[in-house]
């Protein structure tokens, strides 16, 4: 298992180069100049002769090929360079902003997992019941709803009208729960879906069948086979949409003035910050990347056959 | 010849479909009859009804697509329309099942232990050490080599042969009256062939069990059973001691089916390839 | 086609949707000449009123109608995702066929960009091109496109390369058919459907997109009525005209929702998988 999981992160390491390196490219094509966004985010007139100082300042002058491998080494050390508003390193204002989104996307998560699992599964076992139908129309809505329109709905009604929570900011638990419950909404509606559909296919499978002739409880079966196996490709699911998560907390956050790193990067967008523009979206790639790697590990543990047998196809 | 009472007695079983047409019959008018430490053989092609008549005896059909009518009496007790939770109490303590594809059967994700451990403390109020003893008892009894190392494997680690005999395993560690075996062997090579039969064997001649046996497998049939009931189209058109219907054979059908036996099945035909 | 009838047949939701759908289009087709006033003419005097016979819907804070507000706001979120659609569907069937047929290091070279791009979520990297060329309507359309269109590629040539070596290619090639012909008579119906699938699913994400981004304030800019703009005009008024922010997001969530039903009823049809 030790071998697999060192191939993978040898596998890892060229897409995040080529994550960088795409990153790389948009800035340098874009009509942006970075000495100019410089300076116009710091109230300096830009002259030629700041502006010529600003470049070679960046380094801009430099080959492209320097430039790329200098931005690489400079990722590696974790220097990200200084925003260009705030004048201060970007990875402190990451340092200081991350915990405000992580734990928000962790509570989404356990929302959204709180609420999907016994939905998903109970959907699958009574198939075709109300309970059913109505675990389609969630997921549907769940789908199709705009997340930033949710979360002015659920504050519409929940913070103004019944006043039972607080419209903004973050401070006591309260401040929490609307919204995790805007971000785990899409969550849940692709989770249920998937553990539905992976619970019914294994309903059909012989171990069921039998279990029953052993005269093992039906919730037994239920509970301790299917579920624990169907389970498996749902946390695939939940690796491969943490994107959703992720673009989840920069909407969310704007919305109710969360103070996390979504919202600085939309605040950076408007300065034409580019480091910070730059760091938050190679991060996300890195940060999207490490997540479907955990997520395999976890499978690894979860299914015995995987690690024994080499990658099985599910 | 002592008449012994019946430890399976089926009369008149008749299975349909629910379907918008109507009920579709599925097996007509079935009597089947099981004596202790007997086996009686049921021969059948493909879509004859044999594993529909056998999910019906387990009471394993669905209720709301399947339709059964008559009597299924285990040592006397009637078990058509018994209560589920009674039924399930039955399963695997009274009725023991062999399934034909033991690769399939076990769950992966759990060892052979813990699925034989669980299987016995679902019917027992054995305590887990005791599970685990008598599960080793089980599989030592089955001639398994190393039953300690094998409680620790998983199902995927396992071959056919050896699947199959540990479920015979955990069928007898229960004790049942009857085991129903379907189609044991057919997904096995001839040696391991060889090998589930004679388990199945010792089991009726130590045990005392009854022993459906259920194969297109004439061989396998004509090695292990004492009487024989062949099945068509959802009905049992002949039945007979096992020597009596190999040799003369009263019913068409029958007839065709001997005729038609394959050449490499069970010990006489191999014994007529070596020169 | 005769396959979408049967899909039809006896599932309302597919029917209502399509229904749905349909209407949205029209409108946002038709808007200028059903919309009752001018969407974006501005009359103080005339602010947040409540419906009447001249205004349907009532004003918004700038004495606009709402309701034309709306129907011009569906053209311009069916457009722009049809254009971003028809655009990123165009690029992918290139560099995908491109990919597939020729082989070789620029399918190795071409895939492994695809692969580079789909690393990023979604809404990121177009936020990322966007912050790098500056908010507004086309930039926003091309970062969407530039995201969209390796999905399609990716499928794309998936399809070629696997129909390349199937029989009945190598019995056209025989047969003397040129490439064009083969592509046009063997490829397009077998890609036809989880194209169909892929883009009504699509298309719905874009409208969501760029409502989101034009909520952001990236996308869209005043005083152009677009759903996404209009939510976010209208929560400032939140406590006394709610209706203001809720009409553009009903209107977000019937069209979306309507995409992806018709989109998984046709993946159902046509045996698709979806990708998650």
């Amino acid at each position: 298992m030790v071998i697999y999981l060192i191939k993978r992160l040898f596998a890892v390491v060229p897409i995040i180069l080529f994550a960088i390196f795409l990153m790389f490219v948009l800035v340098r094509l874009s009509p942006v100049d970075p000495a100019q966004a410089y300076l116009a985010a710091s109230n300096i007139h830009p002259t030629e002769e700041l502006l010529a100082e600003k470049r070679q300042e960046f380094g801009l002058d430099r080959p492209l090929i320097v430039q790329y491998f200098q931005t690489v080494a400079d990722i590696v050390r974790f220097d990200f360079g200084n925003s260009y508003v705030t004048n201060t390193p970007v990875w402190q204002e990451i340092a200081t902003r991350l915990p405000a989104t992580l734990q928000l996307a962790f509570s989404s998560i356990l929302v959204a997992i709180i609420v999907s699992v016994p939905l998903g599964f109970l959907s699958a076992v009574y198939k075709n019941s109300w309970l059913d139908h109505f675990s389609r129309l969630l997921s549907y809505l769940g789908a199709s709803i705009p997340q930033f329109w949710l979360g002015y709905v659920l504050i519409f009604f929940f913070a103004v009208k019944l006043d039972l929570f607080p419209v903004e900011g973050r401070g006591t638990w309260q401040h929490f729960v609307l919204p995790s419950i805007t971000l785990s909404l899409a969550l849940i509606a692709i989770y249920t879906r998937l553990l539905r559909a992976s619970v019914l296919e294994e309903l059909e499978e012989t171990y069921v069948l039998y279990g029953r002739t052993r005269g093992l409880k039906e919730k037994g079966i239920m509970v301790k086979h299917v579920l624990r196996i169907s389970i498996s490709p749902m946390l695939t699911g939940l690796g491969m949409n943490l994107g959703k998560l992720l673009t989840g907390t920069i909407i969310v956050e704007q919305v109710f003035s969360w103070p996390g790193f979504g919202r600085f990067f939309i605040e950076a967008i408007f300065n034409r910050d580019i480091p910070v523009i730059q760091s938050y979206v190679v991060l996300a790639a890195c940060l999207f990347i490490v997540c479907n790697l955990i997520v395999d590990i976890i499978q690894l543990y979860l299914d015995p056959r995987i690690s024994r047998e080499g990658r099985t196809q599910f | 010849m002592h008449t012994q009472p019946n430890v399976l007695q089926v009369d008149n079983l008749n299975i349909a479909a629910k379907s918008s047409r109507g009920a579709l019959p599925l097996v007509r008018n079935v009597n089947l009859e099981l004596k202790p430490g007997k086996v009686l053989g049921l021969i059948g092609e493909s879509g004859s009804g044999k594993t529909v008549t056998s999910m019906a005896l387990m009471q394993l059909l669905d209720q709301r697509a399947m339709q059964v009518q008559g009597s299924i009496q285990l040592n006397g007790q009637e078990l058509n329309g018994l209560a589920p939770k009674a039924m399930r109490n039955i399963r695997g303590k009274e009725i023991g099942f062999i399934m034909q594809n033991p690769m399939n059967a076990f769950t992966p994700v759990y060892t052979i232990g813990n699925q034989f451990v669980e299987t016995i403390r679902t019917h027992t109020g054995l305590g887990k050490k005791q599970a685990v003893e008598l599960a080793i008892a089980s599989l030592e009894s089955m001639n398994l080599e190393e039953p300690a190392k094998l409680m620790k494997k998983y199902p995927f680690q396992l071959s056919g042969g050896m699947l199959q005999r540990v479920m015979i395993a955990i069928s007898m560690s229960l004790r049942p009256a009857v085991v129903i075996a379907d189609e044991p062997t057919t997904a096995l090579d001839v040696t391991n062939q060889l090998q589930v039969l004679k388990e199945l064997d010792r089991l009726r001649t130590e045990c005392g069990t009854a022993i459906l046996l259920i194969s297109h497998d004439l061989g396998v049939i004509s090695q292990l059973a004492d009487e024989v009931a062949v099945m068509r189209r959802g009905e049992i058109v002949e039945q007979a001691e096992v020597c009596d219907l190999f040799d003369r054979p009263q019913h068409e059908y029958t007839k065709k089916l001997l005729q038609a036996r394959p050449m490499f099945s069970g010990n006489e035909a191999l014994s007529r390839l070596v020169i | 086609m005769a396959r979408i009838r049967t899909a039809l047949k006896g599932k309302w939701p597919f029917a209502i949707c399509s229904g749905i759908l349909v209407v949205f289009f029209l409108v946002s087709i038709l808007a200028p000449w059903i919309a009752p006033n001018d969407p974006i003419q501005v009359n103080l005097a005339l602010k947040l009123m409540p419906p009447s016979l001249e205004y349907p819907l009532g004003t918004d804070q700038l004495g606009r109608c709402n309701l034309s507000r709306l129907l011009f706001g569906a053209r311009v979120s069916l457009g722009f995702a049809t254009l971003i659609f028809v655009a990123s569907l165009g690029i992918g069937l290139v560099v995908g066929t491109l990919a597939g047929y020729r082989g070789g290091w620029i399918d190795t070279l071409l895939m492994r960009f695809c692969d580079g791009v789909m690393a990023f979520p979604n809404l990121v990297l177009v936020l990322g091109i966007v912050g790098l060329l500056g908010p507004g309507l086309w930039q926003v359309v091309v970062a969407l496109m530039m995201v969209q269109w390796v999905y399609y590629a990716r499928m794309i040539r998936g399809m070629v390369v696997s129909m390349k070596e199937q029989n009945f290619i190598t019995a056209a090639r025989i047969s003397g058919s040129s490439n064009w012909k083969i592509i046009r008579r063997h490829l397009v119906p077998n890609v036809l459907p989880p194209i169909m699938v892929m883009g009504t699913l699509e298309m719905g994400w874009a409208i969501m997109d760029i409502s989101a981004l034009s909520f952001l304030g990236l996308g869209i800019q005043p005083p152009t009525p677009e759903w996404g703009a209009m939510i976010h005009e209208g929560t400032s008024f939140m406590r006394s005209n709610p209706e203001l922010m809720l009409y553009p997001g009903l209107m977000i969530l019937f069209v979306v929702i309507s995409f992806n039903v018709i989109g998984e009823s046709l993946s159902e049809q046509f045996g698709v998988k979806r990708r998650y």
